[in-house]
């Protein structure tokens, strides 16, 4: 019977054998990017450098989240995020520490940070993704404001608790103001607009005929088609000029907290490499945003899209007014 | 599952009450000794420190926090979600219950398969299981791909509703089934004996019986279901969670998704008052050693109907997921994909889920024979802070360790220790759910048996009371393991750097369409689960005391 208690002493060996180490030459990286798309990269980057990365992968808003309550205690050297938003978020925390000019110059300012907290790596465009079997690309609007109408209603999806979303949202406030955001999201709640969790979800549902067309960012249709073969969805730039054909770059700072900055900028100069932004534009389809190299044939070119001229550094400031209005709205 | 033993049976479930209430009486007012206090409280510090983080993070709440929570919405939302979680309970506890009487009490073959293959869909990721059925239903999916028939998209309230029966009757399904092996056959047999039929004597004898079992599992259940995020949103239900993480994704400002946390506490301690009402005074044990009853011989329709069900379950289960998985993978290979098998997260999986489940059995043992020994209103809170930890988002539990470990645990941090110390907490009401079952199986009077021929209060515990409830406890180390398995926020978010696990390549492969290189460690995720799963089935055979 005696034996049968001996196992409330694991615990006790556990903790006993709990440690951390720290490498020399080894920095780390909190990844909002995932693993699938990333791990190659990063291990181009270690072969060359020899600097070993420790990559933690996870949502980037969670990531974020994270790293403002570890404060100025965060393991993490460099933070590499999906979205302008939860890159603000850090920077709003006063986390990052600014970019060197060199640093910020190989990327055109409208994709950074305006403060240098952060830089754009690669962008990608916010599209209507549509069900090529049920609709044409000539019968989609031209910006977001068209699917308030009645003809709209239940066709078009959004995925409203995430994170791209909620930074269209921003960007539609500094660019319309929040009366008009509000008077939007509440046209899209009357209008049934079927919500989903996030990017990938509405792209599947689109292409499996579930919902005929949704609000998403471009590049998610390219891994389906990797990985379906044949689909049926299709992209559409829209051309307004508007929050909804905003280029929205991932990116990535440094944490001010880190004392491996060396080694971390190198890190965002690989990042920011002809070989990296190669990468971007054949693996991830998104757009190459320095080096000179050019985005997939497949897709317009970036300066073809027209996009809004708008200060992205200023997203996180208005991301909890954002999600305000869509819980206002009824969305969330 | 603070009610214990020393009330009369007020419905006549166990006439053991009726005959000897004094002494019943006398052992459930014994005081605790101190050392079973100490080690309780040691086991609660982990399950303090989320709670005492939200408790400062409301203090600290700003205006928007109070918006979000008296707005009409968020009021919707919570009366969806407890009507949700009502209607998976009530299809799970039917399901689990159904599944546990049909496989131990009818003559069927196969049963042992049978068991395995129905338990197992405890350990799909619920979200693996919402993507699966996305996958095979729909004008265009994978069903429609093979038989050139089309099925209906499943979404919303009945695909959430169905995915979430799915994923969690397995819990009824145990603790019922592992209840139903110890109860005493003779009620039955007297009730077969006087000519009632198999309904009636499963209705009037062992469905009383099974209560304390039936509310064990369903607690699990309901709370489960309240906090999950992940199969719910991909159905595109809207549930409460989904502002919970709406607030993390979409705002600087943490403390409306604390206030909100606060909320589903609230709401899980309405389900736990539920759940001891339906639990009612009555008492569970028998004097009599248990042993083998005579398995009910059906024929005919009925037998055909007892497997169809059964088949039915399993088909749903595990047939469609695992077909759907299958189909990914051989549609990956045929590409030309290679499958990379990343042997790090098998071993990450497997020694995080053992060490978080040794670590909850060994702190179950003082929260359940408190709760269910010495029962007081110290020890009913300690029980339901563990169910509330439970009932919490992992992504919440997480960051308020975040918070504490960077600041205070210095290398502790983002250590296997803590992680595996976080899972434990997180997971624990399943080992004392499961072993406080167990407990109040057994009758108290053996103790007192112990005690009165002069052993210690804290020898009685070790050599009477920890082995009798040790299948319970067994059990419950089971369940956490296999919950471990699958567990995600917490793994992202407090895993060494580089620690890897079968979830976390499921959800980093998936969510990035890889659905190929997602059915991989899925796949290996149920066969490597269905290991312990049918050790822990096949070994704990009946109580041979």
């Amino acid at each position: 019977m005696r034996g049968r208690l001996a196992f409330l002493f694991i615990p006790l060996a556990l903790i006993a054998a709990a440690c951390g180490g720290d490498d020399g030459d080894s920095i780390t990286v909190y990844s909002g990017r995932s693993e699938e798309l990333i791990a190659p990269l990063i291990e181009q980057f270690a072969e060359a450098t020899g600097i070993n990365v420790e990559v933690r992968y996870g949502d980037s808003g969670e990531l974020a989240a994270t790293i403002l309550e570890e404060g100025a205690n965060s393991p993490a050297d460099v933070f590499f995020a999906q979205d302008p938003a939860s890159l603000g978020a850090v920077a709003e925390g006063g986390q990052f520490a600014t970019l060197d000019d060199r640093v910020l110059g190989q990327v055109s300012a409208r994709f950074s940070d305006s403060a240098g907290a952060w830089v754009g790596v690669s962008g990608r465009a916010r599209v209507v993704v549509f069900d090529t079997t049920e609709l044409t690309a000539d019968e989609l609007p031209i910006d977001e404001s068209a699917f308030t109408n009645p003809e709209w209603r239940g066709r078009i999806a959004i995925a409203p608790t995430n994170g791209s979303f909620l930074a269209f949202v921003a960007a539609k406030i500094l660019l319309d103001g929040e009366p008009a955001t509000l008077e939007w999201l509440r046209g899209m709640a009357a209008n049934e607009a079927p919500t989903y969790p996030k990017n990938s979800a509405i792209v599947a549902a689109v292409d499996s005929g579930e919902v005929e067309a949704g609000l998403v960012n471009h590049y998610y249709l390219f891994r389906r088609i990797a990985e379906e073969g044949d689909v049926v969805a299709a992209n559409h730039f829209l051309s307004g000029d508007s929050a909804a054909s905003l280029v929205m770059p991932a990116g990535a700072g440094i944490l001010a907290s880190s004392d491996k900055s060396d080694a971390a900028s190198r890190f965002i100069d690989f990042l920011l490499s002809a070989d990296a932004q190669a990468y971007f534009a054949t693996e991830t389809y998104e757009y190459p945003l320095a080096a000179g190299v050019d985005a997939d044939p497949s897709l317009p070119p970036l300066d073809t899209i027209e996009t809004p001229n708008l200060d992205l550094s200023r997203l996180a400031e208005m991301l909890d007014r954002a999600t305000d209005l869509v819980a206002e709205a009824g969305l969330l | 599952m603070s009610l214990g033993v020393g009330q009369l049976g007020d419905r006549g479930v166990s006439p053991e009450a009726l005959r000897e209430p004094a002494i019943v009486a006398r052992s459930a007012q014994r005081r605790a000794p101190r050392w079973l206090w100490i080690a309780a409280a040691a086991v609660l510090v982990p399950a303090v420190v989320p709670l005492a983080f939200l408790g400062a993070r409301v203090l600290g709440a700003t205006d928007a926090a109070w918006q979000v929570l008296f707005s009409g919405r968020t009021f919707e939302l919570v009366l969806r979600s407890m009507a949700f979680t009502t209607a998976v309970t009530i299809s799970a506890a039917v399901i689990g219950v159904g599944a546990a009487w049909l496989t131990l009490r009818l003559d069927l073959a196969w049963r042992r398969t049978f068991t395995v293959l129905i338990a197992l869909p405890l350990v799909i990721p619920s979200y693996v299981l919402a993507l699966t059925f996305l996958s095979f239903f729909g004008p265009r999916g994978l069903f429609a791909d093979v038989t050139g028939f089309g099925l209906p998209s499943i979404t919303g309230f009945l695909g959430a509703w169905i995915v979430l029966t799915l994923s969690t009757y397995p819990y009824v399904f145990l603790i019922v089934r592992s209840a139903l092996r110890r109860l005493d056959p003779s009620l039955e047999e007297a009730a077969r004996g006087l000519g009632a039929s198999p309904w009636r004597t499963f209705r009037t004898i062992t469905l009383p019986q099974l209560r304390p079992a039936i509310a064990a599992g369903s607690l699990l259940v309901a709370l489960y279901t309240l906090s999950d995020f992940g199969a719910v949103s991909l159905m595109r239900f809207d549930a409460f969670t989904r502002v919970i993480y709406a607030q993390y994704a979409g705002r600087i400002d943490r403390t409306p998704a604390a206030v909100l946390a606060v909320v589903l506490i609230l709401i899980a301690l309405v389900v736990l008052w539920a759940e001891q009402r339906s639990r009612g005074r009555a008492q569970y044990f028998s004097r009599r050693p248990s042993r083998a009853l005579r398995r009910l011989v059906v024929t005919g329709r009925q037998r055909v109907a007892a497997y169809g069900a059964l088949v039915t379950i399993v088909l749903a289960g595990v047939g469609l997921p695992v077909a759907t998985l299958t189909a990914w993978l051989i549609r990956g290979l045929a590409r030309g994909d290679t499958i990379d098998m990343r042997w790090g997260a098998v071993t990450g999986s497997v020694t995080g889920s053992l060490a978080a489940a040794l670590i909850a059995m060994a702190a179950a043992v003082p929260v359940t024979i408190l709760t269910v020994r010495y029962r007081s209103r110290a020890a009913a809170w300690l029980d339901r802070s563990v169910y509330v930890v439970f009932s919490i988002p992992h992504i919440t539990v997480a960051l308020a360790v975040v918070f504490f470990g960077a600041q205070y645990l210095g290398p502790l941090y983002q250590s296997f220790t803590v992680l595996a110390i976080v899972y434990a907490t997180l997971f624990l009401a399943q080992a004392t759910g499961a072993a406080g079952a167990a407990l109040l199986q057994v009758n108290p009077h053996l103790e007192e048996a112990a005690r009165g021929l002069g052993r210690s209060e804290r020898s009685t515990i070790r050599e009477i009371t920890v082995p009798l409830m040790w299948r319970g406890l067994l059990t419950g180390g089971a369940l956490v393991f296999l919950t471990t398995m699958k567990e995600l926020p917490a793994t992202l978010l407090l895993r060494p750097t580089g620690f890897d696990t079968m979830a976390v390549r499921i959800w980093s492969t998936a969510n990035e369409f890889f659905y190929a290189r997602a059915a991989a460690p899925a796949l290996l995720l149920l066969a490597i689960s269905a290991i312990p799963m049918y050790l822990m089935l096949s070994r704990l055979r009946d109580p041979g005391t």
